[in-house]
């Protein structure tokens, strides 16, 4: 049975065997997948057969659906189709007013949700031209950090388990767990936490925090050892991973690509290094560099990055100072739910700021932070009320998925899920 | 040996040339009947239990491996997950795809299963071999352990264990989707591929014991130090060991089915009690193999026997049955461990590995066997051996390397 009448089946069917361009792309569209299903193929034709590997796909981080133009086991072509889990979240932060912003953008990367909210109130905060006291800074910079660690070890627990180390998958949600444990005691929530706020941090330290975190500081480095005894040296998985979706700097700058893959292919671009923020500047810490650009460098970079980040943790730990969590700017952070059983004033400002918020001076910014995935940024624009004009996001993971049709060139059905996992996308951040 | 004598005082073998049982010396009556018919059940349920508790193992090891609990509410210890598994996929909905070949996909479950039970009967779970001929006197009938005992036995193990392979191609194929069809491209290959590997190494194991029934194999190794194990010299048993593992699609060669690249493989689309059925066949392979490298490597039943010497086969079943634990902690430890192969990293092990280092090592023990007979200096065929094996390997080696740089080359093989 066919759907298309004959010109169409023909056209249709056309797309799929000729390889006219020789990019790694396959321009057929999404639409038109289905209906290569129906088009009436001879079996003993030499023809490349369309497979659609997603959006229900154990390994496709989500919701990433990819179509393969396969010739048996091998890929000649791709494409990555996203927008399956589109929620409108650049919209919906229209409407919001900028106190409650943090709370949708830190819906988008749900495995590093600290960095949405710190680049959405760095944006705010720049936009109002306020300085956050320092010691807000400081519990920003070591609550990213530890998120960083988190999102990191997420990677190491997909990643093994997409080549097939299923212990890993464990072994990585273990640290995880143990990081999120911390978060959860400072933030009160696992993930989404709405801690990071514009004006400083929703709630300080509780205390005895310098033993918890010292407690995990001592805990993680021999776990994350234990990666190393299982899988850097692992025969099978070096071969799985060593020359597998490999991609140089060049190529990585051309199409935008951030973060661990761009680090991996020998770029040393970090923005906490290269053009610091929060406390970056004042914390002694390495940029890791691979060297091939394959997915065992991506691995590897992560691993080493998640030591780095223990490393600063550990320095947050040693500087943090005394003073205050959050601005005392009666007009940009509510006041003290003390003060409003007392003060008139304090009840006025804690109403205004719930209910329509606090009004942004006209003007636009862009500002980025290094998230886990690469350059996290956010362009906002505000007319002057008290909800951005515009709110773009530009999400590592989108700009990142644009090289997997090159990484995938020539690549095995196996490789495909090597290469997803080691771009390591978060789909609620693509498709926003 | 006693088939031996059976043969040449009765000459049974006219009448029942396949299965040559002590049992039917004096003729089949109705009491032989019974106890054939009473092996029949007890080795089918037998496997049944054990695949059940196989798979309960698997998961408690695996959850400890990994800092679980694994299953723990279903009964003590949680011990009727499995059952409890099993029931409820017998109450889902059996859907058969649309574009399927329905017979073939109804039949395919039936291949995986039937074969892995059938290796099970040329099996010997017990019997004491060290003291006496491994047989036992139940109500004046001698027997052996085992529910057949073909002077054929292996070459029954192989072509089973070949069958199987139809099993689950045919059910990648008739599902008629493609994530199935992968796995069962992947299947052809892959079991064909290794099947090879596993057929070389067990012919060492016949070169030493010079028979191909199972009984005589076990006989052959009774105590200790007349382990296959050991006469082969390790190489056959590790090859057999990395082959079956690639036979029965356990990790790292669970290609077939690999869940993160190819969404379960041949039985994507199988659901309800066919699915369950697949599930059974594959642990049931899983022990059968298992029983099938303790028969060939570690002596099947074989194993000290204290106290109670009368009844010395229940000892054997004991031992035969921690052999059988001990390979199946080795196959969960496996999964825990090892990342998957890629399919061209299997093809590559399999072929340019394992293949030839089971044909050399056949053609080395082949030779000093010679020298043993012709009493040439044996120290000397050793060396020389070596040396050849090693002058191959090498060539070998070279042949896939100058292979490889010409495909990257692009050039193309002549």
């Amino acid at each position: 049975m066919t759907l298309l009448d004959d010109t169409t089946a023909a056209s249709t069917d056309e797309r799929v065997t000729r390889r006219g361009d020789d990019s790694a792309v396959l321009r057929i569209d999404e639409a038109n997948v289905a209906m290569v299903e129906t088009v009436d193929i001879d079996p003993n034709a030499d023809t490349p057969m369309i497979v659609n590997m997603g959006p229900v796909h154990p390994s496709t981080h989500g919701v990433l659906r990819l179509v393969l133009e396969m010739q048996g086991e091998q890929v000649l072509r791709s494409k990555p189709v996203i927008g399956y889990l589109h929620t409108g979240m650049e919209k919906t932060g229209e409407q919001l007013s900028f106190m409650q912003g943090p709370t949708n953008v830190t819906r988008m990367d749900y495995a590093s949700p600290l960095f949405n909210e710190l680049v959405f109130s760095l944006a705010t905060e720049e936009l109002l031209g306020i300085e956050v006291p320092p010691r807000a800074q400081w519990i920003r910079t070591l609550m990213c950090e530890l998120n960083r660690i988190s999102s990191h070890m997420l990677f190491q627990a997909t990643n093994g388990m997409d080549v097939g180390a299923v212990s890993m998958m464990l072994y990585g949600n273990r640290l995880r767990e143990e990081t999120l444990r911390i978060l959860e005691k400072i933030t009160g929530l696992r993930m989404n936490h709405n801690y990071i706020r514009p004006g400083g941090v929703a709630a300080d330290l509780h205390d005895g925090w310098q033993e918890d975190i010292g407690g995990l500081l001592d805990l993680l480095p021999p776990l994350i050892d234990e990666f190393d005894e299982l899988l850097t040296g692992q025969p099978i998985f070096q071969e799985r991973l060593q020359g597998v979706g490999a991609i140089n700097s060049a190529e990585c700058l051309a199409l935008g690509v951030t973060g661990p893959i761009l680090r991996g292919s020998g770029y040393a671009w970090d923005l906490r290094r290269d053009m610091p923020y929060l406390k970056y500047d004042e914390l002694d810490f390495d940029v890791i560099v691979g060297t091939y650009g394959d997915c065992f460098d991506r691995y590897a970079v992560r691993l080493a990055e998640a030591r780095e980040s223990i490393r600063i943790v550990g320095q947050c730990i040693d500087k943090m100072p005394p003073g205050d969590y959050r601005l005392q700017d009666k007009k940009v952070t509510p006041p003290p739910r003390a003060r409003i059983d007392e003060s008139m004033e304090a009840l006025i400002h804690h109403f205004k700021i719930f209910t329509e918020g606090f009004k942004v001076p006209e003007g636009e910014v862009y500002v980025a932070v290094e998230s886990p995935r690469g350059e996290l940024g956010c362009y906002m624009v505000s007319d002057g009320g008290a909800h951005p004009y515009r709110m773009h996001i530009r999400a590592p993971s989108f700009v990142n998925l644009q090289t997997m049709p090159h990484m995938m060139n020539e690549a095995l059905v196996a490789d495909v899920v090597a290469i997803i996992s080691s771009v390591d996308p978060v789909l609620g951040e693509v498709d926003r | 040996m006693i088939r031996d004598a059976v043969v040449q005082n009765t000459g049974i073998s006219s009448l029942l040339p396949l299965a040559v049982d002590p049992l039917f010396v004096g003729g089949v009556g109705l009491e032989e009947v019974l106890i054939v018919l009473v092996k029949v059940a007890v080795a089918f349920v037998l496997l049944l239990i054990s695949v059940m508790l196989i798979i309960w193992f698997e998961r408690k090891l695996h959850a400890d491996m990994t800092n679980r609990v694994g299953p723990n509410i279903a009964g003590p210890f949680g011990l009727f997950q499995t059952l409890a598994d099993g029931l409820k996929l017998t109450f889902k909905e059996d859907l058969i795809p649309e574009r399927g070949d329905r017979f073939v996909f109804r039949l395919a479950p039936y291949l995986t299963l039937i074969p892995a039970f059938l290796i099970f009967t040329v099996v010997p779970i017990g019997g004491d071999f060290d003291n006496a001929d491994g047989t036992v006197t139940w109500f004046g009938n001698t027997t052996n352990l085992q529910l057949a005992d073909p002077p054929i036995g292996i070459l029954f193990v192989l072509a089973m264990s070949s069958m199987a392979v139809y099993g689950i191609m045919l059910a990648g194929w008739s599902s008629g989707s493609k994530y199935p069809l992968f796995g069962s491209v992947r299947a052809t290959a892959q079991m064909v591929s290794y099947e090879a590997a596993l057929g070389l190494s067990l012919v060492a194991v016949l070169i030493k014991s010079g028979s191909l029934s199972t009984h005589d194999i076990v006989a052959g190794q009774a105590d200790g130090w007349n382990w296959n194990l050991w006469i082969t010299g390790f190489i056959p048993f590790i090859v057999f060991l990395i082959a079956t593992t690639a036979e029965l699609n356990r990790p790292p060669f669970d290609l077939v089915e690999a869940e993160q690249e190819i969404v379960g493989g041949f039985h994507t689309e199988y659901s309800s009690l066919r699915f369950s059925l697949f599930f059974l066949g594959e642990y049931m392979n899983v022990i059968t193999m298992s029983a099938v490298m303790v028969t060939l490597f570690f002596g099947g039943p074989d194993g000290p026997i204290p106290f109670f010497e009368s009844v010395g086969w229940l000892w054997g079943i004991l031992w035969f049955l921690v052999k059988i634990v001990a390979f199946c902690f080795t196959f969960v430890w496996f999964r825990a461990t090892l990342p998957r192969f890629r399919y061209d990293q299997l093809m590559d092990l399999g072929w340019k590995l394992l293949i030839p280092l089971s044909l050399g090592w056949l053609l080395a023990l082949a030779a000093l066997d010679v020298a043993r007979d012709k009493d040439w200096n044996r120290a000397l065929v050793a060396v020389i051996c070596f040396v050849v094996l090693l002058t191959m390997g090498a060539l070998l080696n070279a042949a896939i390397n100058a292979g490889k740089r010409k495909r990257l080359a692009g050039e193309g093989f002549d």
